[in-house]
């Protein structure tokens, strides 16, 4: 085996403090980055729950339409000319919008309705650990999530509660429908949902189109928008960048996070690059005799790089335990931090790269020594 | 004994410094090496020994001047093809060991073909034959600061020899020795210098070396004032005697 690692390792563990320092580093600067990540992973899911919950290919929503919770209406006669259009399949109304939950007790809290017709619901609650969604048919019938409990003051299914004055009962009970806003999700039946949320009976905030079986999605979108004048037809991926790009970009909230996560990388590549540099700054001496009994440049870089990836090695195992101790320990609040397999691998090589580019400040230094300095030290 | 010389100087000036601190280290030296014989270089502090091997090492270039290696000049080489030919040719032996602290004996010694990028097993074996030549045998697993300055010493010779360079150049190698240490690597280093494929340069100004040289040059303020040629008793009988 070549002394290269061997040297890199024994350079690397000759000093534990500076070994812990580095490790501190990049084990600060990973999870900082990987908490950053999945917040805005986490945050992009929620912020499209609904459409990606949705039964449908093709979405017409009111001009201008920002996201999936910006409420302005449409006329039913637009949802008719759609049904007309060649490849429409289906074209299925949807109702959101604020409303007021008063619980028993009398307190009031906002809620964000959605309605969808029961018997042929294009987006209806999953994940249903109580009830069933065919029960939104009974006239009254809503379902809540169970995260919600609390803020609706609701303890189980069969529960009554109040929206704008009607009497409503709990009849399914959902698990991990939770919004980004604080505002609970609240499903229902269509036409209750229009008198909630005091929509007239011709409107509705969406129509969900389902193209017939071997039509060309995008075919059928552009005849749509031919037809249709005064709103915007989207496919469903349309939709969801739409709204997606809303929230995390129109907002700052997306910014936010990216600046954090930068952050955390420049911190983190200072700090290796800082500890690397001192390590190869008292190694000097030895990178000189190297030079002095003729190793090639490249030889050295590879001492210096391999100090770096092995720092890179122990700091992103540690990186990683302590992610996905947070990941645990948040998935069940309003926003869990989310690592997928891809930002995993995509995290290990930002922490090679980081590691990697932190190296080049000592190769430079370790380049200019003279190896004539062997004879006077 | 006409051997070509390993290694050549000639007409070497060296600047050192720059500015109101610059130096003319060397005014025209030539000194030439061969294989099979120990040549000491002797003078004052300050007179350009440390320089002229590092010339001569292709560590440093001269400002003016030509290095003949096996009849080649070196003249334009760039770093890179320095280190080349150093860890090809050249074997140095310091006044302060630089060995590496983290490195066991036989890592340190295996660590000059290691950088010619020979790692193989054939190198392992190499690096332990070259321990034992130095009686080292016993201690290869041992950690520099295990060991003597003495054996330290051993181990950088070791280090030197095991990629059959054909010249060996050391700065002072027992200044920081006593005189037992010093004189067993001086016996050792005049016994490597036996070989006829390999030429030993010892610089020194210790009087109690020169028994084992079979050649002696003189500089002083940059210049060889002398040199004198050695019958000793280094080449015949282990360099035990005194005579000169
Ligand atoms: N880097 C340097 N810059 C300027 N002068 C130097 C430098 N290195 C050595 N010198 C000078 O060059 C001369 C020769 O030095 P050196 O070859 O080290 O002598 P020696 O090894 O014989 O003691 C001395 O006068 C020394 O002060
Ligand atoms: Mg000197």
């Amino acid at each position: 085996m070549s002394l290269a690692p061997k040297l890199a390792f024994r350079n690397l563990f000759h000093d534990r403090l500076r070994l812990i320092a580095t490790v501190i580093g990049i084990v600060f600067s990973i999870v900082l980055v990987t908490i950053q990540m999945g917040l805005y992973v986490s945050f992009e899911r929620m912020v499209t729950v609904m459409i990606d919950h949705a039964d449908a290919d093709l979405w017409i929503v009111p001009r201008g339409t920002k996201c999936f919770e910006d409420p302005s209406l449409l006329d039913e006669r637009e949802r008719f000319r759609a049904l007309s259009v060649a490849g429409v399949a289906s074209a299925a109304p949807l109702v959101i919008g604020f409303a007021q939950w008063r619980t028993p007790t009398g307190g009031n809290t906002p809620i964000f309705m959605i309605g969808s017709d029961p018997r042929d619901a294009k987006l209806r609650p999953w994940n249903l650990i109580e009830g069933s969604a065919d029960a939104l048919a009974i006239p009254g019938a809503v379902a809540i999530d169970r995260s919600y409990f609390d803020r609706l003051e609701t303890t189980r299914l069969g529960d009554y509660a109040e929206i704008g004055d009607q009497k409503v009962q709990v009849l399914a009970i959902s698990n991990g429908i939770r919004s980004f806003t604080t505002t609970p999700y609240v499903f229902a039946a269509i036409d209750r949902a229009r008198a909630y949320t005091g929509t007239a009976a011709n409107k509705a905030s969406y129509f969900l189109v389902r193209v017939t079986p071997g039509a060309n999605v995008i075919d059928v979108r552009n005849r749509l928008r031919a037809q249709l004048s005064d709103v915007e037809v989207l496919t469903t991926g349309e939709f969801r960048d739409r709204s997606a790009n809303f929230w995390l970009f129109g907002t700052g909230a997306g910014a936010a996070l990216f600046a954090g996560a930068l952050l955390g990388l420049i911190v983190g590549t200072v700090i290796v690059a800082q500890t690397l540099y001192s390590s190869t700054k008292d190694h000097l001496n030895e990178f000189a005799t190297l030079r002095a009994i003729g190793s090639a440049g490249t030889y050295i870089h590879q001492v210096i790089i391999y100090q770096a990836l092995l720092s890179a090695v122990i700091g992103f195992t540690i990186a990683a335990v302590i992610g996905w101790i947070v990941v645990v320990a948040t998935a069940d609040t309003a926003l869990p931090v989310v690592i997928t397999p891809l930002m995993t691998v995509m995290l290990l090589l930002l922490t090679v790269t980081m590691c990697v580019l932190s190296a080049v400040a000592a190769i430079l230094k370790v380049m200019r020594i003279d190896p004539a300095m062997v004879f006077t030290r | 004994m006409t051997v070509a010389p390993a290694i050549e100087a000639i007409d070497i000036v060296k600047f050192l410094g720059d500015g109101a601190g610059r130096v003319q280290a060397l005014k025209g030296v030539g000194l030439a090496v061969s294989g099979g014989e120990m040549t000491l270089l002797m003078g004052p502090s300050g007179s350009g020994k440390t320089t002229l091997l590092s010339i001569l090492g292709c560590m440093l270039t001269p400002t003016s001047g030509t290095v003949l290696l096996g009849g080649q000049t070196i003249t334009g080489a760039n770093p890179e093809q320095l280190a080349k030919i150093r860890r090809e040719n050249i074997g140095f032996v310091f006044q302060s060991y630089h060995l590496f602290p983290t490195l066991t004996a036989l890592d340190n010694v295996r660590l000059a073909l290691d950088v010619r990028g020979d790692n193989s097993a054939r190198a392992q074996q190499k690096s332990k034959e070259a321990l034992a030549r130095v009686g080292l045998a016993l201690k290869m697993k041992s950690y520099p600061r295990e060991l003597s300055g003495g054996e330290q010493q051993r181990v950088a010779i070791a280090r030197a020899i095991v990629g059959s360079a054909s010249i060996i150049l050391a700065d002072e190698p027992t200044a920081a020795l006593d005189s037992e240490n010093g004189h067993a690597i001086m016996v050792l280093l005049a016994e490597i210098a036996k070989d006829r494929e390999r030429g030993v340069l010892v610089v020194t100004h210790d009087p109690r070396i020169v028994p084992f040289a079979n050649r002696i040059v003189r500089i002083e303020d940059g210049k060889i004032v002398g040199e004198e040629r050695a019958e000793t008793k280094a080449n015949s009988k282990r360099g035990r005697s005194r005579a000169l």
